[in-house]
C-alpha cells in the first residue's frame, strides 16, 4: 500500500529529528554589557572615586552606588571616567571601546550650579567632545545633591549645545545613567 | 453500473460569495405528465425527494455551477449542470427506462465543518490588491478584524481582539510556526501565494488546534482542478517608500494527472514618510517563492508543496530607547527623535526573518464517502533581530532564533446520509535553538517540545433548514527548556522553593536550569445553523479552548528596548481556557444584506503583562511589567451590510466593536482595539471596460477604555532630577482616513488579459497615530500613498 510506505517514511523522520539532542545552552559572555561606572576626580593630593556597580545586569539587584569622600568648594578637579564588565573574566575595560568610537558616544555630566560646573578635556575624531576625561569647578559655597553622569550612543553631537554639554537636545540612546550623591564642603 | 463522478469546485480562483444562497424549487413528471412522487434530487451537496404532488425544494445553495442529478427507479437519470445566480425554477421531465440507478457523490473540498460559525472568506481579487501589503492588512477587510502593528511593515492580525498565540494561522494545512508569540513578529508569509483567505472567529476549527483562544486564520493556496496551464504577473509602484513589488505565478491545471504551481515575489521599499517627516529607517525588502507539484490518480492524489519566506525589516531609528527617559522624550516631544533623508537603506535596528516549509500530501478516497488525508510537514524558521550595538557588534544579530518543526497529520472524513463525519489526529516536535553567538543571553531559551493532539467532529443535517455540529479535541504537549537565570532573579521571582527542582547547574551569579512542563488540554464546540424562511439565517456557536503559555509567557527575562519596559515571565503561569459565544444572524432582501455577530469570549486565566515595579540598573530605573493570569471577558459585535443600490452603485459598511474587561482587577484589558467602522462606495460599469470606482472612509474612535499604566520617572531639567509623568496609557485621539481603489481591465491579445489600478492610500495626507501601533510613542503613521497596479493574466 502506497499510504503505508509514505505514513513509514513520515515517522522515520519524525524519529531521526526527534532524537537529536537537546543540549546545555552554551553561556554566553555578555560583552557588551556595562558593569561598573567608576568616576574618579582627583585635586592636588585628593582623589575622590565614586563608583556605581551592578553585577546582575538587567536583573533585579540595583547598583551599589559609593562615593569615598566629600569635594571641597572653590576646587577645580580633573575628572575621568571608567566603564568595565565586570560579568567576565578577566573584567573587559569598555572605556577603550567608547574611545575607539568616540564619535558615537558622549557623557553628559549633570548637577546643580551650587554643586559645580563641568568642562570637557577631550575630543574626537571630528574635535567633538567625548567627555571621558572633564574637569569639575565646585561651587563656592557648601552644598549637597546628585552629579548624574550619563553616556549616550549616537547622540546628535552637531545638534545646539550638544558639545558644550546640554543634553536637552542629544537624542540617542541612554547606554548608562549614574547619580551619585555628593557633598561640596 | 456505478459510475463516480467527483466534483471538486475550484472556488480557489473563482471564490464565490460567502453568503450566496440561493432555493431552486420545481416539479419532476413522467413524459405523460404525471407527477412523480419520492423521486430522488441530489443538487449541490443536498438531497430531498419529491412530495405526492412531484414537487420539490431545495435551500441554501451556494451560486455558481453546481451538479443537479434527478433520479426514480424505472427512469432515465437526469444529470446536468447548473449555473445558478438567484432563486430559481427547475422542472424535469423523466424518460422511462429500465437502466439501473446511477449513483452520483458528490465532493465538495471543505475548510471545515463548522456549520455553525459562519465563516468570512477573502476572495482572490481582494487579496490581488493588497498584494503589496502584508497578511494582517488585507484581513482588516473583516468586521472585527484590526491590526496590531510595529511601524509599517510588521502587521499582526487581531480577531475580537486577540492576537498572536491566541489567533494561530494556517497556511495551506499547515500551522506556521514562526515564533507567532512577539508582538513584533508578523506572520512569515507571503500575501501572493492566497488563493483563499477564511477567519474563523472562534475556536471552533478543531481539525488545526485546540488552542485558537482568539480566533483562527486559514489560508489556502491557489488551486486549479482543470486541465489548464496560465500564468499571473502583479506589478505594484508605491509612492510612500518609493518601491513596489512584483510577483508572476504559473498554474498548470488537471483533473486527473500531473498540475504544478510556481509562485515568486519580490517587495522592495525604501523609509516610508509620515505627511511631516520621513520614517527612518523603515524600508523593507522580501523575496519569496512557493511551488508544489501533485499527481491525481483515480482513487489518490499525492502533492508535495515548498515555500521559502525571505524577509528583511527596518524598526524606526527612533524606536530604541536606552531607558525611561528617551521614553518620555519622545512621548512628550511628539516627534520621532531620528530623522534623516530618505534612503533605501535598512539599518539596526532591523528583522531578517527565513522561513522555510516543506509538506507531503497523501490523500485515499476509499469510495464516494470516505477519504484519508496523511500529511507531513517540516518548517524551518530562522529570527535574527539586529539591535543598534557597542564595540563591533552591529553586524551581529542580538537575537537568533531557529525553530524547527516537524509534524504529522492524519485526517479522516466519512459521509453517511445527513451525517459528515471527520476525525483525525497530529503529532509535532519542535525544537528551539538559541544562538549563543549573539553575546547576549536570549530573550527565548532553548527548548524542545513534543505535541499529539486527537479529534472528533460531527455535522448533522436536522433538516432542510436545521444543522447541528459539534466537536472535541485532546491535545497533550510537553516543553523543555534549558536557560540561564541569574541568582537574583530566580529568587525575586519566588522560584528559589516552588522551582528548586529544575536548577541543573551553576555558572558564577547565574543557574542553569531546565524548566520541563506537560499540560492535557480538552477543547470542544458545538452549534446549530438555523435557516427560517425570507433568507433569514442564524447561526450559533460556543467553543471551549485552551492555551498554554508559550515561550515568551514562561521565559521572558529582560529589556525590551522599543518600550524601555523589563517583561518577565512566571514558570508557575497556567493554561489560559476561554469559552467563546458567538452568535451571526444574517438577513437579505433583494437589494441589501445585513450580518449582525455578537460575540462573548470569558477567559480564565487570562496571561497579560502588567506592571508592577521598578529595577535601576546602569543604564536607569526601568519599571516591570510581568505576566500574570486575570479572569477576562470580552464581549462585541461585528456588523456588516453590503447594498446593491443599482446595476453600477453598490455600498459597504463595516464596524467591530470590543470591550474586553480584566474582571479580577476591574479594569480594562489593555490593547483592545478601539470601535472603528467602514464605509465604501463603489461604482461599476462593464461596458467601460469593466471600471471600478471606490471610495472608503475608515473611522476609528479612540479607545477610552484602557488601564492606567502611568508611571513617575526622574529626568535631567537643568542640570536636576525633576519627577514627570511617563504617559504610556492614553490611546491617541480618533482619526478618518479617506482611500480610493480604481481598476480597468482590457482584453490585450488572445487569451491575454490586463488590468490596471490606481489607488491613493490617506487621500488628505491625515496625520494619525494608531492606538494598535507600538512605534504610536515614537512616530506618526504612514502619509499619503499613490498606488499604481498592473496585472497580466495569460
Amino acid at each position: 500500500m502506497k499510504n503505508s510506505k509514505i505514513l513509514a517514511i513520515a515517522l522515520i523522520t519524525l524519529v531521526s529529528f526527534s532524537s537529536c539532542n537537546n543540549d546545555d545552552p552554551i553561556a554566553v559572555n555578555e560583552e557588551e554589557v556595562i558593569t561598573t561606572v567608576t568616576t574618579t576626580l582627583t585635586a592636588g593630593s585628593q582623589t575622590i572615586t565614586m563608583t556605581s556597580r551592578d553585577l546582575d545586569g538587567d536583573g533585579p539587584n540595583a547598583p551599589v552606588v559609593t562615593v569615598s569622600g566629600d569635594l571641597l568648594v572653590n576646587t577645580t578637579y580633573t575628572g575621568a571616567v571608567r566603564f568595565l564588565n565586570e560579568t567576565v573574566t578577566p573584567v573587559d575595560d569598555i572605556t577603550l571601546e567608547i574611545k575607539e568610537e568616540g564619535d558615537e558616544h558622549q557623557l553628559f555630566f549633570q548637577a546643580p550650579a551650587t554643586i559645580g560646573a563641568f568642562t570637557y578635556a577631550d575630543a574626537d575624531v571630528n574635535g567633538k567632545p567625548i567627555g571621558l576625561a572633564f574637569t569639575l569647578k565646585t561651587g563656592t559655597a557648601a552644598a549637597t545633591g546628585n552629579i548624574v553622569v550619563v553616556l549616550r550612543h549616537e547622540p546628535a553631537k552637531s545638534a545646539a549645545g550638544v558639545a558644550a554639554g546640554d543634553i536637552t537636545n542629544a537624542g540617542g540612546a541612554t547606554d548608562a545613567q549614574i547619580t551619585y550623591p555628593v557633598k561640596v564642603k | 453500473m456505478q459510475t463516480k463522478i467527483y466534483i471538486v469546485f475550484c472556488f480557489c480562483l473563482f471564490c464565490s460569495l460567502s453568503f450566496a444562497q440561493n432555493t431552486v424549487s420545481g416539479k419532476i413528471t413522467t413524459q405523460g405528465g404525471m407527477p412523480l412522487s419520492g423521486s430522488h434530487i441530489h443538487i449541490g451537496t443536498k438531497t430531498v425527494s419529491s412530495d405526492v404532488s412531484g414537487n420539490y425544494s431545495i435551500k441554501k445553495l451556494p451560486a455558481g455551477n453546481i451538479k443537479v442529478f434527478v433520479s426514480y427507479v424505472g427512469y432515465k437519470s437526469v444529470d446536468t449542470l447548473v449555473n445558478l445566480s438567484g432563486d430559481q425554477v427547475l422542472n424535469f421531465t423523466l424518460k422511462e427506462n429500465t437502466d439501473q440507478l446511477r449513483e452520483v457523490i458528490i465532493r465538495q473540498k471543505a475548510n471545515t465543518l463548522n456549520k455553525s460559525l459562519l465563516e468570512q472568506k477573502i476572495k482572490t481579487e481582494t487579496i490581488e490588491k493588497f498584494s503589496n501589503q502584508t497578511l494582517g492588512d488585507i484581513l482588516k477587510e473583516v468586521a472585527g478584524v484590526s491590526s496590531l502593528k510595529t511601524g509599517s511593515s510588521v502587521v499582526k492580525p487581531v480577531i475580537n481582539g486577540l492576537f498572536g498565540s491566541r489567533v494561530p494561522v494556517i497556511n495551506n494545512n499547515v500551522r506556521l510556526e514562526d515564533q507567532e508569540w512577539g508582538t513584533e513578529h508578523a506572520p512569515n508569509f507571503d500575501v501572493n501565494a492566497a488563493g483563499k483567505i477564511t477567519v474563523i472567529k472562534g475556536a471552533s476549527g478543531l481539525q488545526y488546534g485546540g488552542d485558537a483562544v482568539g480566533g483562527l486564520v486559514v489560508i489556502e493556496p491557489v488551486s486549479v482542478k482543470r486541465d489548464t496551464l496560465f500564468g499571473k504577473t502583479i506589478l505594484n509602484l508605491a509612492s510612500n517608500g518609493r518601491g513596489g513589488s512584483v510577483s508572476t505565478s504559473l498554474h498548470k491545471g488537471n483533473d486527473k494527472g500531473w498540475s504544478w504551481n510556481a509562485l515568486g515575489t519580490f517587495k522592495y521599499s525604501g523609509d516610508k514618510e509620515a505627511p511631516d517627516y520621513v520614517l527612518s529607517n523603515s524600508g523593507n525588502r522580501e523575496a519569496n517563492f512557493s511551488g508544489d507539484v501533485k499527481f491525481t490518480g483515480k482513487k489518490y492524489d499525492i502533492s508535495g508543496y515548498y515555500s521559502f519566506y525571505n524577509t528583511t525589516i527596518g524598526i524606526l531609528s527612533a524606536s530604541h530607547t536606552g531607558n525611561v527617559n528617551d521614553l518620555y522624550n519622545s512621548i512628550t516631544n511628539k516627534i520621532p527623535s531620528v530623522v534623516n533623508d530618505f534612503t533605501y537603506t535598512i539599518k539596526n535596528p532591523k528583522q531578517k526573518v527565513q522561513h522555510h516549509l516543506a509538506k507531503l500530501n497523501y490523500n485515499y478516497y476509499f469510495d464516494e464517502t470516505a477519504s484519508l488525508a496523511v500529511q507531513y510537514s517540516f518548517q524551518f524558521n530562522e529570527r535574527l533581530e539586529f539591535d543598534v550595538r557597542r564595540g563591533g557588534f552591529s553586524n551581529v544579530a542580538a537575537l537568533d532564533l531557529e525553530l524547527t518543526t516537524n509534524a504529522i497529520n492524519v485526517d479522516y472524513k466519512k459521509a453517511l446520509h445527513d451525517w459528515t463525519l471527520k476525525t483525525g489526529f497530529n503529532t509535532s516536535f519542535q525544537n528551539n535553538f538559541a544562538n549563543p553567538a549573539t553575546g547576549i543571553d536570549p530573550l527565548i531559551p532553548n527548548f524542545e517540545r513534543i505535541e499529539f493532539g486527537t479529534y472528533g467532529i460531527a455535522s448533522y443535517d436536522v433538516s432542510d433548514s436545521f444543522s447541528v455540529d459539534a466537536g472535541m479535541r485532546y491535545d497533550f504537549s510537553q516543553v523543555d527548556a534549558a536557560k540561564f537565570y541569574y541568582k537574583s532573579r530566580w529568587d525575586e521571582r519566588g522560584y528559589a522553593t516552588e522551582f528548586a527542582d529544575f536548577i541543573v547547574g551553576e555558572n558564577g551569579l547565574k543557574w542553569l536550569v531546565k524548566p520541563s512542563f506537560t499540560f492535557h488540554n480538552i477543547s470542544a464546540s458545538a452549534g446549530f445553523h438555523k435557516e427560517f424562511d425570507a433568507d433569514l439565517n442564524w447561526y450559533s456557536n460556543i467553543s471551549l479552548a485552551t492555551r498554554n503559555p508559550n515561550p515568551s509567557e514562561f521565559f521572558s527575562d529582560g529589556l525590551h528596548h522599543s518600550t524601555g519596559i523589563i517583561e518577565l515571565g512566571d514558570l508557575a503561569l497556567d493554561k489560559e481556557q476561554a469559552i467563546k459565544l458567538s452568535t451571526t444572524l444574517q438577513k437579505k432582501w433583494t437589494a441589501f444584506s445585513v450580518e449582525v455577530n455578537p460575540f462573548i469570549n470569558s477567559v480564565r486565566n487570562f496571561m497579560f503583562l502588567r506592571p508592577i515595579d521598578f529595577e535601576t540598573t546602569t543604564r536607569g530605573a526601568f519599571p516591570v511589567w510581568e505576566y500574570q493570569q486575570t479572569n477576562a471577558r470580552l464581549t462585541g459585535v461585528d456588523v456588516q451590510t453590503h447594498w446593491k443600490i443599482s446595476k453600477q452603485w453598490q455600498h459597504d459598511f463595516a464596524l467591530g466593536y470590543v470591550n474586553g474587561k480584566d474582571l479580577t482587577n476591574k479594569e480594562s484589558l489593555i490593547d483592545i482595539p478601539p470601535l472603528n467602522f467602514s464605509n465604501k462606495i463603489q461604482f461599476s460599469k462593464n461596458e467601460w471596460n469593466d471600471l471600478k470606482l471606490e471610495l472608503k472612509s475608515e473611522v476609528v474612535l479612540r479607545q477610552n477604555q484602557f488601564p492606567d499604566n502611568n508611571f513617575i520617572t526622574n529626568i535631567i531639567v537643568n542640570n536636576e532630577l525633576v519627577p514627570v509623568l511617563v504617559d504610556i496609557s492614553t490611546p491617541p485621539p480618533a482619526y478618518q482616513l479617506l482611500h480610493f481603489y480604481s481598476e480597468m481591465k482590457f482584453k490585450t491579445f488572445g487569451k491575454t488579459n490586463a488590468t490596471i489600478a490606481f489607488s491613493v492610500q490617506n487621500i488628505l495626507n491625515t496625520t494619525y497615530r494608531d492606538y494598535l501601533n507600538r512605534q504610536r510613542f515614537f512616530a506618526d503613521e504612514m502619509g499619503r500613498n499613490f498606488q499604481i497596479q498592473l496585472k497580466f493574466n495569460y
